[in-house]
């Protein structure tokens, strides 16, 4: 009991940080907040896949691209209103990953991980080829992003804070929300398809519309996610649909532990952190990142929140479950 | 009809260097288990050690023959300190870590020599151009064209009529039974991995006259090849053959007749095979 109460404690104190940045910090280490805030979301959601389900996606940035473009697609041809955007998007995207979820979850591990790979590839070349919808490979940008509206508050998003807090509310319902829903008996069935798909089919689930439920669900996530990023950029652009940035959503996830809900957004913070400082020495980073990953990977398979969980668990002289 | 043959020689060549690639992959596969990310760069690397040479020494030749044992030897080591301890884990585990291996190489290329690209010249005896129907065709290409199912057919003996072809053969259908019977499994799995790079690197070097030497190489062909891998059937030969035959074709005739699709047709390809032959055209369903 100690254990969760000292952890709500952090997640509180966390919050109120972050809540709080944009009165303190500058306005420079806020954009990158955002960013690390943007990345967290997107990889929060390929990690409900992941960490709970077990599927080892290469494709959630086709997704979380094809939100971008949607979002960028309905303020340039529809109305100019931000949660206009959003709704096409969260629409878009949960159809997109229906269809490409619906041909994924037949499959397990590698084949899994090569099919979300190639339909995510399907998509960066739609966003790639199709010169007169998405402007090809220079991206699409060329948007004036409309004030947010509250009804009883109206703000310029132009101005990096109130940019910054939207991105904080999202990201936040966001890991509310999959907090919820894996703590939930459907979340409780996600982690058993994870331990052993056939025994939970045996017991009478259907173990591929519970995971396509999570597909769904995590492509809808990716897809806002992938808003914000095209937003914070005032552009969407195809690099965003590739499989390599899936791959740093995988990156995120195992800096930080897979395990955890909360492993995938502190792994976004180290990484982005990462990021700064190796970059200020030498402009080929990959090349540390990847050496941290193999580290990780041999001696710290659970990531760094993973591991010191597992630290304090033992301190405390408690088992984990 | 030119244009056809044309397609069909720039299709068959680079299908060629497909099929090297993936047999390495599907072989590591096979017999290990393990789904090589990093498999594209071991190729690159193979085509920068044979750049490298060829700026000492001048010759081609010496490039592809020296270059490729010394990625076999990085490959040793890359199994014996850094695969092995994951045998019998998570397979993401794996994934993951030659996923961080392929950042760390296709970035330490960069570093070494740079993010420019460079051209490696075909060696003499097979520069120039043949004429075949009336047009010129590039030697090298033909060469490339010929030399594939030569090694095809080579490796295909290797593994049917040698003794450590049926060792291999062994360990990949079934490892406890291939210990019990005192097969030295762990340095079989060292020797096929480092075989495996060693093919990879090979594939890198031929390729290294036939396209710019660039650090991004690795990661498209590592793509193409996992396409090819997994249409072939993960493991198989002939599905090696096949896959990647067909995934050469594809590209040269989609570039001419789909040029908006072209991208897309190998991973559309990929999504139907995968649909009607969930293990792949010559899988074994399990």
């Amino acid at each position: 009991m100690r254990i969760r109460r000292a952890g709500s404690l952090w997640i509180v104190a966390s919050t109120a940080f972050l809540a709080a940045a944009p009165f303190f910090l500058s306005t420079y280490w806020i954009l990158i907040l955002t960013e690390i805030l943007t990345m967290s979301l997107f990889a929060m959601s390929f990690n409900l896949l992941f960490g709970y389900t077990g599927l080892l996606s290469f494709g959630q940035a086709g997704i979380f691209g094809a939100g971008g473009y949607l979002a960028v697609l309905s303020l340039l041809h529809g109305p100019s209103s931000l949660w206009g955007a959003f709704a096409a998007a969260l629409a878009g995207s949960a159809l997109i990953s229906l269809v490409i979820g619906w041909f994924c979850v037949r499959r397990d591990e590698i084949y899994f991980a090569i099919l979300t790979l190639g339909f995510g590839m399907m998509l960066f070349t739609v966003a790639h080829n199709w010169r007169s919808l998405t402007g090809g490979s220079d991206g699409l940008g060329g948007f004036t992003l409309p004030p947010l509206d509250l009804f009883v508050w109206r703000g310029s998003l132009a101005d990096p804070r109130h940019f910054y807090f939207l991105v904080l509310a999202v990201a936040l319902i966001g890991a509310i929300l999959l907090y919820r829903m894996v703590n939930s008996p459907f979340g409780l069935m996600l982690r058993s398809i994870r331990e052993n798909t056939q025994r939970l089919s045996f017991v009478g689930a259907d173990v591929r519309a519970v995971r396509l439920c999570a597909f769904v669900v995590a492509g809808t996530l990716a897809g806002i996610a992938g808003v914000l990023f095209a937003f914070f950029n005032r552009i969407a652009s195809p690099e965003m649909l590739h499989w390599a940035f899936s791959g740093k959503a995988v990156l995120m996830t195992i800096l930080g532990g897979s395990g955890v809900l909360l492993g995938p957004a502190v792994g976004a913070a180290i990484f982005f952190v990462l990021e700064h400082v190796i970059t200020a020495y030498t402009t080929n980073w990959m090349v540390f990142l990847g050496a941290i990953l193999i580290v990780l990977v041999l001696a710290f398979p659970r990531g760094v929140l993973g591991s010191l969980l597992d630290l304090v668990q033992r301190y405390r002289g408690r088992p984990r479950s | 009809m030119e244009a056809f043959f044309a397609n069909l020689l720039n299709g068959l060549s680079w299908g060629m260097l497909l099929f090297l690639i993936s047999m390495g992959l599907t072989t590591v596969f096979g017999v290990m288990g393990v789904l090589n990310f990093a498999h594209g760069s071991l190729f690159m690397l193979g085509a920068y050690l044979c750049l490298q040479f060829v700026r000492w020494t001048g010759s081609f030749w010496i490039g592809l023959i020296l270059g490729p044992p010394l990625v076999a030897a990085l490959s040793v080591l890359i199994e014996r300190f850094l695969l092995r301890p994951l045998y019998g884990r998570d397979v993401s585990l794996q994934l993951l870590l030659t996923f961080g291996l392929m950042l760390f190489l296709d970035d330490g290329v960069r570093l070494i020599w740079g993010a420019a690209y460079h051209v490696v010249n075909p060696p003499e005896v097979l520069s120039g151009s043949v004429a075949l129907f009336s047009r010129s065709y590039p030697l090298y290409r033909l060469f490339l064209v010929i030399l594939g199912p030569i090694v095809g057919i080579g490796l295909w003996a290797f593994f049917t009529y040698t003794l450590w072809g049926k060792l291999l053969r062994a360990a990949a259908t079934d490892r406890q039974m291939a210990e019990i019977v005192g097969v030295r499994v762990p340095v079989l799995f060292t020797a096929v991995f480092a075989f495996g790079a060693w093919l990879a690197a090979v594939g890198g070097a031929l390729a290294a006259p036939h396209q710019s030497v660039g650090p991004a190489m690795g990661e498209r062909i590592i793509i193409e090849s996992f396409i090819v891998v997994v249409i072939g059937g993960m493991g198989s030969f002939p599905g090696a053959f096949v896959g990647a035959l067909v995934l050469g074709l594809l590209h040269s005739f989609g570039t001419t007749f789909f040029p908006q699709l072209q991208m897309a047709l190998p991973y559309i390809l990929l999504a139907v095979i995968l649909l009607i032959r969930p293990r792949g055209l010559f899988g074994a369903e399990s």
